[in-house]
């Protein structure tokens, strides 16, 4: 019986979260789980719908083949929350701009960042990891994912999971932990998705048939144990409740400080950085058709990369009450991860040697390019934004969130746009995108988008630091904190300019990509080409 | 699959493996990276010796700087703080009018006023102290409870209707809703409106004339001019707290809203208050 087991899955966890929505006390948490019902019952609904009674053994779909329907589904995914979360990114923009766009209670700033943070950072990049990894690692392996319909309970498990996050930051639902705000009982739900996840990656490694391990693979490895362990520590809480959505860290203090920015700088780095290395290490040999640069740096570089980033964490936390030891080793830590993360960027470029001319030609590599040239340039200005002396200056203004955005906008949106322009062809069974001159569109319209943004960021960030630290000869304050708000305004505009620009090359990506999958092929010059040869002069 | 390869167009070895078409080049480690990261190394080594940085089983190493970063807070903090002593003692001992009276004590008190009131202040009376509505403007001459500089000293240590404080400035317009009909509220407000601008209806505004005169005139004066000894406002100078049409003017009188102030002495001090104090009477309204 086809998708017996799962239909009768879903469908009693549908029947608990109804239960946990009729017997619990607590408004929210109820308001939570009719959420989460009407989501499961929906899929139990669809589930059904394909339930076949035929006896086992009618297989329809290659089994021995690559398991490629959960990677055609994240990609679709990808893009999908690609858009929500460059939308809602730029409705936040505007929030800041123009305060009375707050609308309360459901949209109002303190709700819609941390959708937007989560939209982008899990939705997206989350989706693309996925995604990518299982096709990275069939192929790598020549091996099937193993753990059969596994794989399918991951991608499904982890949109629940993604709805389950958004819904709740709506209705007010939030631990308040920054880049990990779901509650406990979202936490232990995303915590089984994760192992699931984590079961199906090694297990497709473990029966793979090369002999090693391709680098990729190490890179997505080491991304899926370290989130599964960040996660687990950092959201350790005692709930008030078993059917009520509030609960309490384990965590206090200082100790609970550092603790947050230990989670929250692997994040960056194991999701933001390893994760999507893993998908470079694929996907730019692939699509230039050359060989790795070097072996032996992919080696060195991952492990210090690994061994290095794990400390960096205090560096969030100068100037605080964390004692001045922790903070000068999260600075020093800081500053050896350096040359480990340039040596990623050093491996993916260098790679092109000898495929230079291809950047005229090919607009994917060319967005693969830029993703590496962004990598390289927020890697540096990390480890400077690490040293106390600059951090004094750049910590808690605009400059950081120029950083993060030259981070997330340029490296893990354009590898990921360049993944995904390389992936639907091939998902689809088509022999080429709908358009490579829409692909030329998507990369200008996001690198301008990207500028626009970081450069706004850093004069912003650079004069609120200075107004805030600004004093007289007598050393009075000069200015009082609503004036640096005030005279950020017109950078906040600017920086909306910047993410409409990037949001409209996404939807120019999702148009491509839908008609790509859809069967058409537009009818056009090749890049590199159309111009006719230059005639001597007679 | 394990065999020599030699790429074609770098003339590099590879290392054999193939993965889905993809071989890795046998390259060594670029120099300069290397060399790059054992400086880093070298340097965080030293950082690490120079500055507090190993933790021990109760405490941590110091390094060798003796570097803290509260030692190194406090050292600022108390080389601007004896910079300014000398000063900051006369202050401590004069009266807010002998302050004003000393040119280089009252540019100090004034400067350090300006510090003060940006964190303690801006927040209601605004950056520029423009005010807002239901918030006093302290750059204009009109004031409810007096301009001079001991009733500003007074009114920011005090506060005004603040329970905490047992000096504060204290009245309360009555609700005249309970005591004039709806009508003669609306007469009132004429009245008070046409002191200034052009009634809605000046037969009305005349026979609020004689309700004013029973009922308001006692604190905000026969002309409405005003009277600081009961924080009464003026009302003849145009300048309105809390908004300035007929409506709003009658909204007033029906169900007053009083304004708090808190009491600043207690949480900032006095020197910061007399320094306030000379700040807010330079603004441009110091009687």
């Amino acid at each position: 019986m086809k998708y017996g087991p799962e239909t009768i899955g879903v469908s009693l966890a549908a029947f608990l979260a109804l239960l946990g929505a009729a017997f619990s006390g607590d408004d929210l948490f109820a308001a939570h789980m009719w959420v989460a019902f009407f989501t499961l019952a929906a899929g139990a609904i669809l589930l059904l719908r394909q339930v076949s009674f035929a006896p086992a053994g009618g297989k329809t779909e290659d089994e021995n083949g690559y398991m490629d329907g959960p990677v055609r589904y994240g990609t679709i995914a990808t893009v999908f929350w690609g858009v929500v979360g460059f939308l809602v990114g730029i409705v936040v923009a505007l929030q800041l701009a123009y305060p009375d766009l707050n609308i309360e209670p459901w949209f109002n700033f303190g709700r819609m960042r941390p959708l937007h943070t989560s939209a982008v950072i899990f939705a997206f990049g989350g989706n693309a990891l996925i995604a990518t990894s299982f096709y990275v690692v069939q192929r790598t392996s020549r091996a099937r994912l193993w753990g059969g319909n596994l794989a399918w309970f991951v991608f499904w498990g982890y949109q629940f999971f993604i709805i389950m996050a958004a819904t709740g930051y709506l209705l007010g639902i939030t631990d308040s932990r920054e880049y990990a705000e779901p509650e406990w009982y979202v936490d232990l739900f995303l915590t089984v998705v994760w192992v699931a996840y984590l079961l199906v990656f090694l297990g497709t490694i473990l029966i793979r048939k090369e002999p090693h391990i391709y680098v990729a693979n190490w890179f997505y490895l080491s991304f899926i144990v370290t989130i599964a362990m960040l996660h687990v520590v950092n959201n350790l809480a005692v709930p008030v409740g078993f059917l009520d959505a509030k609960s309490y860290s384990l965590f206090a203090g200082v100790q609970d400080a550092l603790t947050q920015w230990w989670y929250g700088h692997n994040a960056v780095g194991f999701f933001l950085t390893a994760g999507f290395l893993g998908m470079m290490y694929y996907f730019v040999p692939k699509q230039a058709e050359r060989p790795v640069y070097s072996y032996r740096l992919s080696i060195v570089h991952f492990w210090s990369l690994i061994f290095l980033y794990i400390w960096a964490g205090p560096h969030h936390l100068h100037y605080t009450a964390l004692p001045d030891w922790a903070q000068t080793l999260g600075m020093v830590f800081s500053i050896m991860l350096w040359m480990p993360s340039w040596g990623g960027m050093i491996n993916g470029l260098m790679t092109l040697s000898g495929a230079w001319d291809k950047l005229r030609t090919d607009p994917i590599i060319r967005m693969m390019v830029m993703a590496i040239a962004f990598y390289g340039m927020s890697t540096f200005e990390g480890p400077v934004m690490s040293i106390k002396a600059v951090n004094s200056l750049s910590h808690y203004t605009d400059w950081t969130i120029g950083h993060v955005h030259s981070g997330a906008l340029g490296w893990v949106g354009m590898i990921s746009f360049g993944a995904i322009y390389f992936l639907v062809p091939k998902l689809w069974n088509r022999e080429r995108l709908y358009s490579l001159r829409l692909v030329t569109w998507h990369f200008w319209l996001a690198t301008l988008g990207i500028v626009v943004y970081a450069a706004v960021m850093w004069v912003s960030g650079i004069q609120q630091g200075l107004m805030w630290r600004e004093y007289d000869d007598q050393g009075f304050l000069v200015y009082s904190f609503a004036e640096s708000v005030a005279a950020m305004h017109p950078y906040y505009v600017m920086r909306v300019l910047g993410g409409v620009l990037y949001l409209i090359g996404a939807l120019i990506m999702a148009y491509n990509i839908t008609m790509t999958i859809l069967g058409y092929s537009r009818e056009e010059q090749p890049i590199g080409q159309a111009a006719p040869a230059a005639q001597p002069a007679e | 699959m394990s065999e020599k390869h030699i790429d074609d167009i770098t003339g590099v070895e590879t290392t054999g493996h193939v993965w889905d078409g993809i071989r890795e080049l046998n390259n060594p480690l670029p120099r300069w990276w290397l060399w790059t990261f054992y400086l880093t190394v070298i340097w965080s080594i030293g950082y690490t010796i120079a500055y507090p940085a190993w933790p021990l089983i109760s405490s941590a190493t110091t390094g060798v700087l003796g570097y803290s970063s509260r030692a190194e807070l406090s050292k600022e903090l108390s080389a601007v703080e004896a910079g300014r002593a000398d000063m900051v003692a006369a202050v401590a001992e004069m009266s807010p009018a002998e302050i004003l009276a000393d040119e280089e004590l009252r540019r100090f008190a004034a400067a350090a006023g300006e510090a003060a009131y940006k964190v303690n202040c801006s927040q209601c009376h605004g950056s520029g102290a423009q005010g807002a509505a239901g918030y006093p403007n302290l750059n204009d001459d009109d004031w409810l409870w007096g301009g001079d500089i001991d009733a500003i000293y007074q009114t920011i240590a005090h506060g005004v209707r603040f329970d905490g404080d047992d000096d504060t400035r204290f009245s309360e317009m009555p609700a005249f809703g309970d005591i004039l009909s709806g009508e003669d509220v609306n007469r009132v407000a004429a009245y008070v409106y046409s002191l200034t601008g052009d009634p809605s209806d000046a037969a009305e505004a005349e026979a609020g004339s004689a309700i004013y005169a029973d009922n308001c005139a006692a604190c905000h004066g026969d002309g409405g001019e005003g009277m600081t000894e009961f924080g009464a406002p003026n009302l003849a100078d145009a300048i309105w707290f809390y908004g300035s049409d007929e409506k709003a003017i009658a909204a007033q009188i029906k169900n007053p809203a009083h304004g708090v102030m808190p009491a600043w002495q207690g949480r900032l001090g006095d020197v910061t208050v007399k320094q306030l104090a000379v700040y807010v009477h330079s603004l441009g309204g110091g009687e």
